[in-house]
């Protein structure tokens, strides 16, 4: 069988997307951000909320809420426009190849990613953000590589590569905890909220919540990263679960940690679920935290057995 | 409606005196960015000499770590970082002349009670908004630790940077008012 994904076009491909994500709300969840605006705008124009709320610290949070969202409205404009950073943790770099089972791939396919990101990091003037080593050398490695990549397998005949550049501030706001299964949904439930109340003050609130349930230790986690990958407002991959995440979200929204963690809301604008199998003994539970500078692409290489050729 | 003052930097502890948790304050003048790294040296430089490096008694400090120039700016992008990593330096850096610190995220109660018993506060900034940010830097300058990369120590002078006190020298908090405020509702 013909090799359709080379080394090379995996690592056109990284450059072009972290350039493109670099200064680039990713739309869907920018689109999210402007329906809580104008949800804020109705709350305001029906009196709800506004100059009767006497919430602490001076003004009410509404109104604080509502100027968060302006600002990261404005801050997406402003980047797009002069091909500046949304934020300045320009993140790590997080690479999955999702290949079909029907294509062949080379074992180096993964071998040109390291210098595309140097490149793209130089050539962005993007933020050097990473350390040699997190325990023994934390001198800084000067082209933010290395990225943090995986092969991932899935059925049929396409290959797409996923980009995902992760602040420092919304990783650290995450966690895995291993319950035991009689814990259930309503310990999964109590995990999410305990991560949101203690820690979406840190991850730039209005969030994506990744949720990752099942698997193992060392995968949930995976599970919940890639949870951030789906668009907002897409279906979820069962009723069930469409039905859990609409509760969280509106759960978590209750706790008003609000935009910036000022207060009011949203402080999440979606709750994305992944599950998989496990072991009896276990109930792997993993919140991984999508920040309000959310930024990833989706990249097809392969469709359908064919090089796809991009920009 | 909190209120929104404008406030010359450097601050004195009157100016700082005069702020309530939940007003919107906009900056001008000088801060100095320090994150993690700047913050060992820092704590390390006090411990060794008694006094803060670089003449720093005084300052704001700004916990953020910027991208290069960009697009005719000092920096293309610039905003805070959680503060909560800074809270093992915090207490005793405010205990040595730094007046405020501008950050993302809740603190410590030992770093709240550091802002009511030395006068000084703690200012937040909204995060993810870094490009917004960096229009209010008019200039950028090294001062130290260059070979810190982006965790350098940088002379920023900022015009009307947005912030809220989040902490006041009476040691109220805003994080913490919001937080028992909702779940009071609840």
């Amino acid at each position: 069988m013909e090799e359709v994904l080379s080394k090379e076009a995996v690592a056109r491909a990284v450059y072009g997307a972290i350039r493109e994500c670099a200064v680039t709300l990713r739309p869907d969840f920018r689109a999210a951000v402007e329906r809580a605006r104008e949800e804020a705008s109705c709350q305001e124009r029906a009196g709800g909320v506004s100059t009767a709320d006497p919430r602490p610290g001076g003004a009410p949070s509404a109104s604080r809420a509502a100027g968060v969202l302006d600002r990261i409205l404005e801050n997406a404009a402003i980047a797009a426009a002069d091909g500046v950073p949304l934020c300045q943790d320009t993140g790590s770099v997080w690479v999955c190849l999702e290949v079909g089972e029907a294509l062949m791939v080379p074992g180096d396919v993964l071998s040109g990613v390291n210098g595309a990101v140097a490149r793209a990091y130089e050539d962005g003037r993007l933020r050097m953000s990473l350390v040699r080593d997190a325990l023994f050398d934390r001198a800084n490695t000067g082209d933010n590589t290395p990225a943090f990549c995986e092969v991932r397998f899935v059925p049929g005949a396409d290959a797409t590569l996923h980009v995902l550049l992760k602040g420092g501030g919304s990783d650290n706001a995450s966690r895995v905890v291993m319950l035991p299964p009689g814990a259930g949904a309503a310990g999964v439930r109590e995990v999410v909220l305990d991560c949101v109340r203690e820690k979406a003050a840190n991850a730039c609130p209005p969030l994506v919540i990744g949720l990752g349930v099942g698997a193992t230790f060392d995968k949930v986690a995976g599970l919940a990263k890639h949870a951030l990958l789906r668009e907002v407002g897409s279906p979820a991959a069962s009723d069930a679960a469409a039905a859990f995440e609409e509760e969280l979200l509106a759960e978590v929204n209750a706790l008003c940690v609000g935009p910036a963690a000022l207060g009011g809301l949203p402080t999440a604008v979606a709750v994305h679920v992944e599950t998989a199998p496990c072991h009896i003994a276990a109930l792997p539970v993993a919140v991984n935290m999508g920040c309000c500078a959310m930024r990833s692409a989706s990249v097809p290489l392969v469709r359908d057995g064919r090089a796809v050729h991009c920009g | 409606m909190g209120r929104i003052v404008s406030l010359s930097l450097p601050l004195s502890r009157e100016d700082v005196a005069e702020l309530r948790a939940g007003d919107e304050v906009l900056l001008s003048g000088p801060v100095y960015t320090m994150r993690d790294a700047g913050h060992e040296r820092a704590l390390q430089c006090l411990e060794e000499t008694g006094e803060l490096p670089f003449g720093l008694a005084g300052a704001t400090l700004f916990y953020a770590g910027p991208t290069p120039s960009a697009a005719g700016r000092p920096l293309g992008s610039v905003g805070p970082t959680t503060a909560s990593r800074m809270d093992f330096a915090t207490p005793q850096l405010f205990a040595a002349g730094i007046v405020a610190a501008i950050g993302k995220g809740k603190r410590s109660p030992a770093v709240v009670e550091a802002c009511r018993e030395t006068g000084s506060v703690y200012l937040c900034t909204v995060g993810g908004v870094a490009a917004l940010l960096a229009k209010a830097v008019v200039a950028s300058e090294m001062v130290g630790w260059d070979d810190l990369g982006t965790e350098a120590l940088r002379r920023l002078t900022l015009v009307d940077f947005p912030c809220y006190v989040a902490v006041d020298a009476c040691g109220r908090d805003l994080y913490r008012e919001i937080e028992a405020a909702a779940s009071s509702m609840a």
